[in-house]
């Protein structure tokens, strides 16, 4: 879907996706522009670099729940409090996939992963993390979504967010991140009819979809798209 | 009691659980995860701590914190989180804290692989993080040896005030052999931790830290770990001598599991006529120098083979252990890639063919 | 015998890790030295999960074995992996419900063995790599058959009518493997 966006707004010649250590380091095998290997959870901190460096160039970070929300939390912050003008795919799988499905900071309470064999005690390890709200009460301007791509109509609108993330950073607005709520059924334990129906019924709740933050809510104006 | 089959990362956990260290922080990493997966159920059994932390960076600020109580912590990871965790380790040793940190090395640098590798001896046996000290290190090479070993640790961790690193790789941790437990845990009498932070009831309040502005102070104390160093090379040499006797035409120095494969080597050359030993170093750091020189400069040996897991680390210090007196040979795969003992007998046969020319033939790179 | 390795082969859910660690559970009773090496990481992928035990009279050395004395094939990609890793005089045990082809090496023997049918006969498919273990103690006797049933009551001992169904095949498996090497295999 990034790749999709990148060709229909022109912009895959001078894109650098960053894919940090996870699921998402494979990325690089799906897209056809420039990518660049981060440390576990340090992407944003990359992002950074390359974008204030070539501030021409479309950056994006494609990262994982443990890298971001756990490891990389710090990173991530503080890039979108500085406004860095990249866009962040942030996969939300509710835990570790790489690794053998340990729990993240998004495992939602009492669910079972290795290291929660009886479920996520929230009493121990907090209540699970939500990203897109966290960082939505920062005061810098910023485009943040939640979107989720287990069926049809939210494939599309998961799109449209993507497609209106790259087109902020195209004209130079804002940060923007795009939190996308996905499944893991081998790690679930869960067949992909059942991961789907998880998702739905499990983590929607929680993670409610939608836009948290816009550039146009902050200053009033409108945006480019 | 009874042997019991036990994969090496899960007798690893339980050893440490029997050496009294119920206090447990780590951060998912391969391959060493059975440990977290291990102590997440066992550490309720024994009312101890187990937490997931966020980062290996907070996993090694959290058994400094925790260590300052004076119990006794413990933590896992493998290279890339190692590489996290130095700072903290070295404050800990700076600040004179004890500690054990497995390292189930992983192929690198950078991202690198998940498969077998000693590749982190650099970083594990010279200090690893900033400033002057070094980690106490011990690479086990069968998994009933990484259960004595991590014991040990413990003991030697509080003994000496300092981190104790356990270096193995996936082999160990993800292989499974039979290990027996003592029936009961005991170990030599240890002093009183009254460096502990447990309040200022009854005594003046205490400071742990390793920050010392005046450089007179600061000298004093990198002088007291140095002597603590000292004290170590003269009570904790440990290290093993496989078929090493007088006959002997090559002596290998390897570490670790790659020391296992280099005795099936010795095993299979023997109906051959050829007489090597193996002269495997246990612990890493103190390095068995004096013992390595001696046997190294027997008679009969016309070279030094040291074989590694990397593209040639350890190798430094056995040059250094006999120090030109025989010639020092080395061969190592690395990436994840175990040389077979068939690579292994080659450069056998090759030096023992050549009469060893002298000095290090360039590394087998493929 | 001095030291016996045999590699297990198949894909995940056929129970090969299982079958290694109940072989090597069994050499423990007997007093052996045994190490279970498993394979992880990228060795994964391509349809091969395997684990390899080796038992010894003595102190083992290398725990990676590239050419094992005997393999044990649940699946075609392991067949066509370790078939001709076997070492010369070795057994290669074929599971023939799944694996149609068959070696043309003459140096060691094949023996083919439709375990999936036995154990589905027998009234589970989850037992296929009990035959398979049966048949491979039947035809090296690398431990005793009596061990091995000790090991399969205390290991497998929970669910009992599952139990019963694996000593069943167990069984059949040993006196087929037993039948098949016609004893030249024994160590
Ligand atoms: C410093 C460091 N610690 C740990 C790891 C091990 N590791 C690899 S990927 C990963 C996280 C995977 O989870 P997530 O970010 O949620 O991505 P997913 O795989 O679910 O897509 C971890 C902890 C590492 N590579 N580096």
């Amino acid at each position: 879907m990034v790749a999709e966006t990148l060709d229909e707004l022109n912009l895959r010649e001078r894109t650098c996706g960053i894919a940090p250590v996870g699921c998402s380091v494979l990325a690089y095998n799906y897209f056809n522009c420039d990518f660049l290997e981060a440390p576990h959870g340090r992407a944003p901190a990359l992002a950074t670099g390359f974008k204030r460096v070539r501030p021409d160039m479309i950056v994006f970070t494609y990262q994982g729940d443990g890298d971001l929300a756990s490891i990389g939390m710090a990173e991530i912050v503080h890039s979108a409090n500085r406004g860095e003008k990249f866009t962040t795919i942030f996969v939300n799988n509710a835990i570790y996939g790489m690794t053998g499905g340990q729990m993240a900071p998004t495992t939602l309470e009492g669910q079972i992963t290795t290291t929660s064999p009886i479920g996520r005690n929230v009493q121990q390890t907090g209540q699970p993390v939500r990203v897109a709200e966290l960082l939505s009460t920062l005061n810098t301007p910023a485009y943040i979504e939640r979107v989720a791509v287990h069926t049809p109509q939210n494939i599309i609108g998961a799109k449209r967010a993507i497609r209106k993330a790259f087109a902020y950073q195209a004209a130079g607005t804002c940060f923007s991140l795009i939190e996308v709520l996905s499944t893991c059924p081998t790690n679930w334990g869960l067949t992909p009819d059942e991961a789907t129906a998880w998702l739905q019924e499990k983590m929607t709740p929680y993670f409610p979809l939608g836009c948290f933050k816009s550039p146009e809510s902050d200053e009033d104006s409108d945006g480019p798209v | 009691m009874a042997r019991i089959l036990m994969k090496g990362n899960e007798a690893i956990a339980e050893a440490a659980i029997r050496a009294g260290a119920t206090n447990y922080f780590c951060y998912p990493i391969t391959p060493q995860s059975e440990v977290a997966e291990y102590l997440v159920k066992r550490m309720p059994e024994v009312g101890g701590v187990f937490l997931q932390a966020e980062s290996e960076i907070a996993v090694a600020n959290m058994i400094l914190g925790a260590s300052c109580t004076g119990k006794r912590v413990f933590t896992s990871s493998s290279s890339p989180g190692i590489s996290l965790m130095q700072e903290g380790l070295s404050y800990m040793a700076g600040s004179q804290l004890p500690c054990v940190v497995l390292n189930i090395v992983r192929g690198g640098p950078g991202l690198g692989g998940i498969l077998p590798a000693q590749s982190d001896y650099f970083q594990a046996v010279k200090g690893g993080g900033h400033g002057d000290y070094r980690l106490l290190v011990l690479a086990p090479s069968t998994i009933q040896e990484a259960v004595d070993l991590t014991m040990l640790a413990f003991h030697l961790a509080d003994k000496y005030r300092n981190p104790v690193m356990i270096l193995g790789d996936g082999m160990i941790g993800q292989m499974m052999e039979p290990v027996e437990f003592p029936d009961s845990y005991s170990e030599p009498e240890l002093p009183p931790k009254d460096w502990a932070a447990t309040g200022a009831s009854d005594r003046d309040p205490l400071i742990i830290r390793s920050l010392f502005l005046d450089p007179t102070t600061l000298e004093e104390n990198s002088i007291i770990l140095h002597k603590k160093y000292e004290q170590a090379k003269k009570e904790e040499i440990r290290f093993e001598n496989y078929k090493v006797k007088p006959s002997n035409k090559v002596l290998i120095v390897s570490y670790g599991t790659m020391a296992r494969i280099c005795q099936t080597v010795i095993d299979d050359l023997e109906p051959e006529g050829y007489s090597v030993g193996l002269f495997r170093p246990i612990s890493l750091f103190p390095y068995p120098e004096v013992a390595l020189r001696k046997e190294a400069t027997r008679k009969n040996i016309e070279s030094v083979l040291v074989v590694e897991m990397s593209m040639g680390q350890m190798v430094e210090d056995v040059e250094k252990a006999v120090a030109g007196a025989r010639p020092v040979n080395f061969f190592g795969r690395t990436g994840g890639i175990v040389p077979t003992p068939e690579e292994v007998k080659d450069q056998i046969k090759k030096l023992i063919k050549k009469k060893s020319r002298r000095g290090r033939p360039a590394k087998k790179r493929k | 015998m001095a030291q016996y390795e045999v590699t297990w082969a198949g894909f995940g859910g056929q129970g090969i890790m299982v079958a290694g660690q109940l072989l090597a559970y069994t050499g423990i009773e007997e007093g052996k030295q045994v190490v279970w090496i498993p394979s992880y990481g990228p060795e994964m992928r391509g349809g091969t999960a395997y684990c390899t035990v080796v038992v010894s009279d003595s102190r083992i050395g290398s725990p990676i074995i590239n050419n094992p004395r005997a393999a044990c094939v649940f699946n075609r990609p392991s067949f066509d992996k370790f078939g001709p890793k076997v070492r010369p005089g070795g057994l290669l045990l074929v599971n023939s419900s799944l694996i149609t082809a068959t070696t043309d090496r003459t140096d060691i023997t094949q023996i083919l063995l439709p375990a999936n049918r036995i154990a589905i006969d027998a009234g589970s498919p989850k037992v296929t790599n009990i035959v398979m273990l049966g048949a491979f103690v039947g035809a090296t006797g690398i431990v005793s058959y009596n061990h091995l049933k000790e090991t399969l009551k205390v290991k497998l001992g929970k669910k009992k009518g599952l139990l019963e169904v694996n000593l069943k095949v167990l069984e059949e498996g040993y006196n087929r493997g037993k039948a098949e090497s016609k004893g030249k295999l024994r160590a």
